[in-house]
C-alpha cells in the first residue's frame, strides 16, 4: 500500500512494517516447528501466528496486533494442528516443539469465509466493496480469505436487522443504528462499521493505560462505546492518544484527516517536535501534504505509541498565523517592513558588527533553542563563540537542566539519566518526583502504568494528587504530598530512614563510593534533626508514611527515581537533584536496568540543547571553556582563537543591556519574554538593546522588542537530529521543503556567512560529523549510524560503538560516586498572614509549553483558558465557588484565573495554577513566580505573594517558595510539558 | 559600574552559592566558591562583585569575601 522510506538508504527497509499479530516472547528456550512445510525456530511461548509471521507466512486476522497480548475473538487466523483436533485460533495457541501447522486448507477457507461473511452481512456495503479509499483491514481479509458473496438473506417481506441503515425504506427508523461519534476534533468513530473485535478497547487499557472504551450490550447488539451511557468521545475520559484509532482495523475509528485527504501515498520516519519522550513517527504523506502521523512501532522511546500532541496537533506547521519572510525595522517603535533574505541578513550582520565595533566584542550574543535540532543548536553555539567571538550563549533550557547537569555531574559525573526507558519494565519500586508524567511525558506514563499495573509500587513525591496517584488499575503505595519547597528535607529525611535503620547497600557503596565522603554523609543524615519525626512539622508529610516509604524503595528491589520541574525549578534544585543521587547509591540502585535516576525532561530537545554547548561556560560535551586542550581541538577547526573565559547567562545579559554593555541579540526559536521567570526583567533588557534577532514560525512576544524576525521552519521541513530524556539521539526527517524558505539551520549559516564566517555546509549531517570529531561522547555518531540503527544513545564511541542505554554500569563515570550533604535551606519568602498562599504551576497534556504550537490546533476543546485549583476549604473561607473568576497577586504581579475547587490540591494554602490556555495567560503567571537556583545559574529575584481574591472581595494571600509541576482534568479533558 | 538592582542580584546569587557549599564538610569551602564563580560568571559580574566588595561589600555572607580574597589573589 505505501512505500517506505527512511532517506539516505537504498534498497530494501532494514526495519519491516509487518505486523507479527502477537507481541515477542524473550524466552531462551528455543522452539521448532512447521509451518506450511517451513522449518521455524521461536523463542518458548511464542504464538503460532507469530511463528508464521517469522516464517514468512500471513495468516489472516482482524483481532490481533503485536503491540498488544492476543484476545482471541475474531476466529479469522484459524489453523489445523496435526494430530490436534478442530482449528485453533493462531493467535492465542501457543507453539510446540515439533508441531506441524497448516494456515491454508480447503476447511480453514470455508470457515474463514463464513467468518467473513458473517461480519460483511452487517457492514456498510459500500466500504467493502467501494473503491479502497479507507484503511479498511476488513476489506483486505475479505479479499485474503476469498469471500464471494454474502448469502444472508431475510425472510420474505422482512429485512434482516443490521445496524448499519438509519431507516429503512419505510423510513422507519432502525433502532439499531447509532449516529457517528464526530466529538473528538481528529477522529471520527461510525458504530455501524463496528466489528466489536476488542482492538481499540484493550488499547486503551493494556497501551494507553487510560481505560476509556467499553463493549455496551450483548451479542448481537454490542458496540464499543466511549465512557458511560450518553458520553461521547470528548465527554469520556478519553486522552486522544489515538491507539484506538491505529487498531481500528475496519475504519470505524479513522482519523478525520483520512477521511478528507484519503490514504497516505508514502512515509517518513522522524521524531515528535513536542516533549522529552522523543518518540519516533511516520509521517504518512501525500506528496508535501501530512495525512497523518503515526506513532512508528521500532521508535525506541515510544514503540509505536504516542500521545495527543505528537500524533495530532501539528496543524499548527501549516497555521495561516506562520510569518514566512523576513521582516526588519529601525526601532520597535516602527512598524515591520517585509524585505527579502539578503537585506535581512545583510541588516542584521552590519548591526551585529557595527555594535561590536562601538561597545566591543563582547557586546553581543544569542539564545539556542531546545525545540531546534542538535545541528541548529551546534552552529548558534559555534556562530556565537568563533564568529561573534565571545562566550555569550545561553538557553531556555537552563531553567529545567542545570539542577541536573551540576547536581549529577558532581555526583556522577554526567549531566543526563542513567537509564532508557525501557528500563522502567524491569523496576519494582518508582519514585515519581515533582513531575506528573500522565500529563507532561505521558507515552512514558503509559509504559510506567503498564508496570505498575504488573505489580510495582510507586511511591509519589509531589505537593499535589497528580493523576498517576490514583488512576484505573493503579494506586500509589505512598503520596508523600510535601508542602512545596522542601524538597530537600524530604529527600535527606528519606536517607535518614535508610541509613539509621541500616537499609543501605554497603557492598555497593564500599565498591562503587567514595568511602569517606559516604561517612560523612551518613553521619549527616543520621542526624535526629533530619528524622521523619523531626522534618514532619516542616515538611506536611507524617512520619510514618515516610519511614514507610523509605523502607519499602530501600528494600523492594530494584528501585528507580524519575523526576521533573518539580525538582529542578526551585531554588534548591540542585541540592535535591544531589539528594536523589545519594537515595539511589544508598540503595544500590545505580548501574542496571529497572534502576537508575531518571530527569524527565520538558521540552523535545533540552538535552540536545545542553548537550551541543549552549551554555556561556561550557563547549559541546559539557567541557568547561578554561580547558586548553578542549578549546584547542574547536580552534585549530574553527581557525580562530576562542574567549576562555564564561560569557553571559540570558539574565545576566539582560542585565549588562540595562547596564549599556550588552547591545545585541540573536535569539533562535525560542520565546524568552513568555518562558523566562521575570517578564519585566526581560522586557526592560530586551528593550535596551539595539539590534534583537528573532528567529520563529510565529510573531511571538520576544518579537514586540525586535528589528529583525527571520522567519524559522518548524520540525516537518528539515533534518537534523533531537536528544530525548534518555539521551537517544532521534532522525528529524524532512518531509516537505520550508514554507519559510529554508531550514533553520541555514539562516543561522546565512548570518555567520554575512558576518565573515566563510561556513559551506550543506547538509545536517556535515554538522553531526563535525560534532562527532570534536565531542567525545559523540564521537561514534553519524547519520549513517541512526539511519541503521533507528536511533542511538550517547556516550557513543570506541567504548560503546552502538552507543549506551544505561550508564554507570561497571563504575561511575567520575570513577567513585560521590555523596554530597544535602542541608534544607529555608527559601527566603514564607507565607504570612498577608500571604497565606502556595501557588506551583503545572502541565496539561494537551497543551504544550507557553502554546505557541498547540493552542494554533485543535487542542483547544481540552483546555482553553488557565485553571488555578484551590481547596475546598480554602475557597470556602474566601467564598470563592467553583468556576468562580478570582483575582491571584503576588509581589510580582497579578493575574485573573478561573477557580477549580479541588481537594488534589492540599488545605491551607495550597494553589495550583494550570497553564496554559496560551495568550498572556502564561507570562501574567510567571510575573507571579519567582524561582532561583543559584548554584547553576538559574537566576530569579524571589517573586511572592499578595492576596488571592474574588474580583468583589479581598480574601487571602498569595506566595510562591518554587514551583512544582502537576496536572489537571477539569472534568473532561487532557492535560503538556 | 553595575546598577544599584543589578548589584542586589549579584550579592543574592553569591550569597546562594555560598549557602550551599558552607554546609559541605572540609575545609575548602571558601575555595569551592571561588572556583565554582570563576567557573560561572562572566567577568563582567565578577568586576562588579569586586567592586561591590571595595565598596564595603554590603549584604555578602563573609564565605563570599573570603572566596573574593582568594579569586583576587595573583596566582602563585
Ligand atoms: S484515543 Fe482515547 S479511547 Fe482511544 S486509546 Fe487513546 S485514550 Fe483510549
Ligand atoms: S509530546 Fe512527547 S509523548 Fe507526546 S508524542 Fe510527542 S514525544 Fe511522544
Ligand atoms: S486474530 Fe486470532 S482470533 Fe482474531
Amino acid at each position: 500500500m505505501k512505500d517506505f522510506i527512511i532517506p539516505g538508504l537504498d534498497g530494501a527497509p532494514l526495519f519491516s512494517d509487518r505486523d507479527y499479530g502477537t507481541p515477542a516472547r524473550r524466552s531462551q528456550t528455543m522452539v521448532t516447528l512447521t509451518i506450511d512445510g517451513q522449518s521455524v525456530t521461536v523463542p518458548e511461548g511464542t504464538s503460532v501466528m507469530r511463528a508464521a509471521n517469522t516464517a514468512g507466512v500471513t495468516v489472516p486476522k482482524l483481532c490481533a496486533t503485536d503491540s498488544m497480548e492476543a484476545w482471541g475473538s475474531c476466529r479469522l487466523c484459524l489453523v489445523e494442528i496435526e494430530g490436534r483436533r478442530g482449528t485453533p485460533a493462531s493467535c492465542t495457541t501457543p507453539v510446540a516443539e515439533g508441531m506441524v501447522v497448516h494456515t491454508q486448507t480447503d476447511k480453514i477457507r470455508r470457515l474463514r469465509q463464513g467468518v467473513m461473511e458473517l461480519y460483511v452481512s452487517d457492514f456498510p456495503e459500500q466500504t467493502i466493496l467501494g473503491a479502497a479509499n479507507r484503511d479498511n483491514k476488513l476489506q483486505e481479509m475479505a479479499a485474503a480469505v476469498g469471500l464471494k458473496q454474502v448469502r444472508y438473506a431475510a425472510p420474505e417481506g422482512t429485512k434482516l436487522a443490521n445496524h448499519v441503515e438509519a431507516a429503512d425504506a419505510e423510513g422507519n427508523a432502525n433502532p439499531r443504528w447509532l449516529a457517528q461519534d464526530v466529538s473528538n476534533p481528529y477522529f471520527a468513530y461510525d458504530p455501524a462499521q463496528c466489528i466489536v473485535c476488542n482492538l481499540c478497547v484493550r488499547a486503551c487499557d493494556d497501551v494507553q493505560g487510560t481505560f476509556a472504551l467499553t463493549i455496551e450490550g450483548r451479542g448481537f447488539e454490542s458496540r464499543m462505546s466511549p465512557g458511560m451511557a450518553g458520553d461521547d468521545y470528548l465527554s469520556s475520559d478519553c486522552v486522544s492518544c489515538g491507539a484506538c484509532v491505529q487498531v481500528c482495523p475496519t475504519g470505524a475509528l479513522l482519523e478525520k484527516s483520512v477521511i478528507e485527504l484519503g490514504t497516505p501515498s508514502h512515509s517518513i520516519v522522524t521524531t515528535c517536535a513536542y516533549c522529552g519522550v522523543g518518540c519516533q513517527f511516520e509521517a504518512e504523506m501525500q506528496g508535501e501534504t501530512v495525512v497523518r502521523m503515526t506513532p512508528w512501532k521500532h521508535g525506541k522511546a515510544n514503540h509505536g505509541h504516542s500521545c495527543v500532541k505528537g500524533r495530532f496537533a501539528w496543524g499548527y506547521t501549516t497555521h495561516k498565523d506562520r510569518i514566512l519572510n523576513p521582516m526588519i525595522r529601525e526601532s520597535i517603535t516602527d512598524p515591520w517592513r517585509e524585505v527579502s533574505w539578503d537585506e535581512a541578513i545583510t541588516y542584521a550582520a552590519t548591526r551585529l558588527r557595527d555594535l561590536q565595533g562601538r561597545h566591543g566584542t563582547k557586546a553581543i550574543g544569542g539564545i539556542t533553542s531546545s525545540r531546534c535540532t542538535n545541528e541548529e543548536t551546534y552552529l548558534v553555539q559555534k556562530m556565537i563563540r568563533a564568529v561573534f567571538g565571545n562566550n555569550n550563549t545561553d538557553t531556555c533550557a537552563r531553567v529545567c537542566h542545570s539542577p541536573t547537569g551540576y547536581g549529577l555531574g558532581r555526583a556522577f559525573g554526567t549531566s543526563a539519566g542513567t537509564q532508557d526507558f525501557d528500563s522502567v519494565e524491569h523496576t519494582d519500586v518508582v519514585i515519581v518526583m515533582g513531575a506528573n508524567p500522565t500529563d507532561a511525558h505521558p507515552v512514558f506514563a503509559s509504559r510506567l502504568k503498564q508496570r505498575l499495573r504488573k505489580g510495582a509500587k510507586l511511591i509519589v513525591i509531589d505537593p499535589r494528587r497528580i493523576d498517576l496517584v490514583r488512576s484505573p488499575h493503579i494506586k500509589a503505595a505512598h503520596h508523600l504530598a510535601l508542602k512545596p519547597g522542601t524538597n530537600v528535607a524530604v529527600v535527606t529525611s528519606l536517607a535518614h530512614v535508610v541509613v539509621t535503620e541500616g537499609l543501605f547497600d554497603e557492598a555497593f557503596i564500599r565498591e562503587r563510593c567514595d568511602w569517606d565522603e559516604f561517612q560523612h554523609y551518613a553521619e549527616f543524615v543520621a542526624d535526629p534533626r533530619h528524622s521523619p519525626e523531626a522534618t514532619e512539622a516542616l515538611t506536611g508529610v507524617p512520619a510514618a508514611e515516610l519511614r514507610a516509604a523509605a523502607r519499602l524503595f530501600a528494600t523492594g528491589g530494584n528501585g528507580s527515581i524519575y523526576y521533573g520541574l518539580g525538582v529542578t525549578e526551585h531554588s534548591q534544585g540542585s541540592t535535591t537533584v544531589m539528594g536523589i543521587a545519594n537515595l539511589a547509591m544508598l540503595t544500590g540502585n545505580i548501574g542496571r536496568p529497572g534502576v537508575g535516576v531518571n530527569p524527565l525532561r520538558g521540552q523535545n530537545n533540552v538535552q540536545g540543547s545542553c548537550d551541543m554547548g549552549s551554555f556561556p561556560h561550557e563547549l559541546p560535551g559539557y567541557r568547561h571553556v578554561s580547558q586548553d586542550a578542549t578549546r584547542d581541538v574547536f580552534e585549530k577547526l574553527w581557525g580562530t582563537v576562542l574567549d576562555k573565559e564564561p560569557g553571559l547567562r540570558i539574565n545576566n545579559m539582560l542585565d549588562a543591556a540595562v547596564e549599556g554593555t550588552f547591545r545585541g541579540l540573536y535569539v533562535q526559536g525560542e520565546d524568552i519574554l513568555q518562558s523566562d521567570p521575570d517578564t519585566r526583567h526581560v522586557a526592560a533588557g530586551l528593550a535596551a538593546m539595539d539590534c534583537v534577532i528573532v528567529q520563529d514560525l510565529f510573531l511571538n512576544e520576544t518579537a514586540n522588542y525586535a528589528h529583525v524576525f527571520l522567519p524559522g521552519s518548524t520540525f516537518l521541513e528539515k533534518d537534523g537530529t533531537f536528544t530525548n530524556a534518555e539521551r537517544r539521539i532521534n532522525r528529524v526527517r524532512k518531509v516537505m521543503t520550508p514554507k519559510n524558505g529554508y531550514a533553520d539551520w541555514e539562516v543561522t549559516q546565512l548570518l555567520a556567512n554575512a558576518m565573515g564566517a566563510g561556513w559551506t555546509y550543506t547538509h545536517p549531517a556535515q554538522v553531526m560529523d563535525e560534532i562527532a570529531a570534536t565531542t567525545p561522547t559523540f564521537a561514534g555518531v553519524s547519520f549513517d549510524l541512526i539511519d541503521e540503527k533507528g536511533s542511538v544513545q550517547w556516550p557513543c564511541n570506541e567504548l560503546h560503538p552502538e552507543g549506551t542505554p544505561i550508564m554507570h554500569v561497571d563504575g561511575f563515570v567520575r570513577g567513585k560516586g560521590r555523596f554530597i550533604v544535602t542541608e534544607y535551606v529555608a527559601t527566603d519568602e514564607k507565607t504570612g498572614p498577608r500571604f497565606p498562599l502556595l501557588l506551583t504551576t503545572g502541565r496539561i497534556l494537551s497543551q504544550y509549553n507557553v502554546g505557541a504550537q498547540t493552542r494554533r490546533t485543535s487542542n483547544m476543546v481540552w483546555h482553553d483558558q488557565d485553571v488555578l485549583e484551590i481547596h475546598p476549604h480554602d475557597a470556602e473561607v474566601r467564598g470563592i465557588k467553583d468556576g468562580d473568576r478570582v483575582r491571584l497577586a503576588s509581589r510580582s504581579g497579578e493575574t485573573s484565573l478561573r477557580a477549580f475547587v479541588t481537594d488534589r490540591v492540599s488545605p491551607a494554602g495550597g494553589l495550583h495554577h494550570l497553564p496554559p490556555s496560551g495568550h498572556a495567560g502564561q507570562r501574567r503567571h510567571h510575573r507571579l513566580l519567582g524561582l532561583g537556583d543559584q548554584l547553576p545559574g538559574i537566576q530569579g529575584d524571589g517573586g511572592a505573594g499578595a492576596p488571592l481574591q474574588r474580583p468583589d472581595r479581598l480574601a487571602g494571600g498569595l506566595h510562591q517558595p518554587g514551583r512544582a509541576i502537576s496536572s489537571h482534568r477539569d472534568g473532561r479533558g487532557v492535560t503538556c510539558p | 559600574m553595575a546598577a544599584p538592582n543589578n548589584i542586589a542580584k549579584l550579592v543574592t546569587m553569591a550569597n546562594q552559592i555560598a549557602t550551599f557549599f558552607a554546609t559541605q564538610p572540609g575545609t575548602t569551602q571558601a575555595a569551592e566558591v571561588a572556583g565554582h564563580l570563576k567557573a560561572f560568571w562572566e567577568p563582567r559580574m565578577l568586576q562588579a562583585l569586586y567592586a561591590h566588595v571595595d565598596a564595603g561589600g554590603e549584604g555578602l555572607s563573609p564565605l563570599v569575601l573570603k572566596a573574593v580574597e582568594r579569586l583576587r589573589q595573583p596566582v602563585a
